[in-house]
């Protein structure tokens, strides 16, 4: 399914977040949201990223939307460079990436219908008005699986799982190449949750767009994703086909995230753990590797030197020390 | 977002039909006191537009020959030291009250919103201006602001209503700021963002509507307050120029002289200020629990 060609491509973005205080309001800090990210997305392919809450995954979301300035770094979509162009240059642009927020409730405005809602995008870019506008809406209602008769609601009318069909709908609208999912089923019910991955699959399947998955939930990102990232403080630490992380996760963050992923049998015994304590603070992360001071393996060089992403095998790249020979943590 | 809630306890309620009269009926009983504040401004209001068919005589013509008349059946509410109709003057005077109330709050809330959108959407150095003229117009007392307005203006009505208006800039641009603030980071205005919108449209189509519901209660609320203004600034003698009937005016010219010999005439317009008032903010008192879901017990 995966096509060999490049749809989006971010090398090291970073965003940092000034943290002023006293009476002068001077810089005493700065909160590393995303400290240097780089992957590339192929057309048609779904990227799952994963990690911690804030690791700086809706950062590298909205970086990519262009609805934060990112620091430094740069974001090509098609081929072109997007990271500095200004609101009208990207106007055109904006039609290709769409956005579906985490939380259905907040991301519809209260006081539009369902059918206004999904159609404003067709306005803003003069694609359709009047009649076909609303013939339209009816069609991309009928897509994401709602009655084309419910346009005329108002977004309280719906309920959660509806609602993140028209967040859908208004973002199949433009007939982008990439929609972002910023953690879309993670405020749903758990039945809810599998209906929608479902029917964002078959959106895939059948206009060929590409998806950048952004979930904490790792059996949703295994469902979707044809490769993942985790990230972990503002970094991503591993990336890889789906199939090969999780039968063979290198980096220590990964395996113990894995390995908390709950099963559904009480009689498997768990393992003990591998990680406790809290994300370190972003504003200042821990030198070296970030992940240091929750690592089962980590060894003197990892507080000093930071670990870059390097291949170890087929698509599979991890950033940490203990892949660099032959070693692997076991 | 207030609508979610109130469909709810509608239902709850029994009212399964979110039908207009239905809901109507329904908020009534929830909130008496609502409800007789609505009644009140609804005569306050039918009053003034009937005024010349309910008043029975001219209220600005003198009579010398009836000049301080204990109410009685010709009289209702007596007449003043000129001779004029005290019924028909109080009549008369709701229309200054409502055009007074209704203008300078329409005045006063449209340049408010127009600020507080502007500062609170665009932020930066626009939000900064705005908000240290606002901090100007804060310090100032309202009635003080007011007196000085109409001083430097002449007393006249649009005077008035520019005088009444401009204390009110800062409360509403203050609080359509806040919201806008508040807004400004759903995602909604993020996902309006990313399809590619204007800031213009976005600030219009997105953010305004949803600052409405508190902007309407603020309204309501400073309509009573500005009808007092009035009465405050016509008592002082900067308010509606004679002859024509105003409350505060009424109040003004009999307090002094009459009020031992001739009560009526400080009775009456105090009790037509006190009600249009009271009628006022015990509507808008309901309005925002109405439509603010944490005032609801």
């Amino acid at each position: 399914m995966t096509d060999a060609r490049v749809l989006l491509e971010i090398s090291d973005l970073v965003k940092h977040y000034p943290v002023r205080g006293g009476i002068l309001r001077r810089k005493v800090g700065t909160v590393h949201a995303v400290d240097g990210v780089s992957f590339t997305l192929g057309v048609g392919e779904t990227l799952g990223l994963v990690g911690e809450s804030g690791c700086g995954k809706s950062t590298v979301a909205r970086s990519i939307l262009r609805l934060i300035e990112p620091t430094s770094g740069s974001i090509r979509l098609n081929g072109r460079d997007i990271t500095h162009l200004g609101k009208a240059a990207l106007r055109p642009h904006r039609r290709s990436m769409q956005i579906v927020f985490q939380d259905p409730f907040a991301s519809l405005n209260p006081r539009m219908t369902a059918g206004d809602i999904v159609g404003e995008p067709l306005s803003v870019h003069g694609m359709a008005a009047g009649g076909k506008k609303r013939q339209r809406v009816a069609e991309l209602f009928e897509q994401v699986g709602l009655r084309p008769d419910q346009t005329e609601n108002y977004p309280h009318q719906f309920s959660g799982g509806q609602r993140q069909r028209i967040c859908i709908a208004r973002a199949l609208s433009l007939e982008p190449s990439l929609i972002v999912c910023d953690e879309p089923v993670s405020a749903l019910d758990v039945s809810i949750q599998a209906q929608v991955i479902n029917l964002l699959i078959d959106l895939q399947r059948k206009h060929g767009f590409s998806y950048l998955f952004i979930a904490h939930d790792l059996a949703v990102v295994a469902h979707i994703s044809h490769r993942v990232a985790v990230m972990y403080l503002g970094r991503i630490v591993e990336i890889a086909e789906k199939a090969e992380l999780f039968a063979n996760p290198r980096h220590p963050y990964t395996q113990a995230l894995l390995a908390s992923v709950p099963v559904a049998n009480p009689k498997i015994k768990r393992l003990k753990p591998l990680v406790d304590g809290d994300v370190p603070s972003p504003i200042n992360p821990p030198s070296g590797c970030a992940f240091h001071t929750r690592c089962r393996y980590v060894m003197e060089r990892c507080k000093l030197e930071t670990p870059v992403l390097v291949e170890t095998g087929s698509q599979h790249r991890v950033a940490c020390f203990l892949n660099e020979g032959t070693g692997r943590p076991s | 977002m207030d609508a979610i809630n109130y469909d709810i306890e509608l239902k709850r309620a029994g009212a399964n039909s979110t039908h207009g009269w239905r809901k109507l009926t329904f908020l009534a009983q929830r909130h008496m006191l609502g409800a007789v504040g609505l009644v009140i401004m609804l005569i306050f209001v039918l009053t003034a537009v009937s005024a010349d068919f309910i008043s029975r005589f001219d209220p600005l013509s003198v009579d010398s020959t009836h000049r301080l008349a204990a109410p009685d059946a010709r009289h209702w509410m007596g007449t003043d030291s000129f001779g004029r109709d005290v019924w028909s003057r109080i009549i008369h005077g709701a229309r200054i009250s409502l055009a007074v109330g209704i203008g300078s709050t329409a005045l006063g809330s449209s340049i408010g919103v127009i600020i507080g959108l502007a500062s609170g959407y665009l932020s930066g150095w626009v939000d900064l201006v705005f908000q240290r003229l606002i901090d100007i117009l804060q310090a100032l007392p309202l009635l003080v602001l007011a007196l000085v307005m109409t001083a430097a203006l002449g007393p006249s009505l649009p005077n008035v209503i520019i005088a009444i208006a401009i204390p009110l800039i800062p409360i509403v641009a203050r609080v359509i700021r806040a919201n806008t603030l508040a807004l400004r980071e759903l995602p909604f205005v993020e996902a309006a963002k990313s399809i590619g919108m204007s800031e213009m449209r976005i600030a219009l189509r997105h953010v305004l509507p949803n600052t409405l519901a508190p902007l309407i209660v603020l309204a309501t609320a400073q309509l009573g307050s500005a009808i007092l203004t009035e009465a405050s600034l016509s008592f002082l003698g900067l308010g509606i120029p004679e002859p024509y009937p105003s409350w505060g005016r009424m109040l003004s010219e009999s307090a002094a002289e009459y009020v031992r010999v001739a009560p009526w005439l400080v009775i009456f317009p105090g009790v037509a200020i006190s009600l249009a008032v009271f009628g006022t903010n015990l509507f808008g008192d309901a309005l925002r629990d109405i439509l603010d879901p944490r005032q609801r017990g």
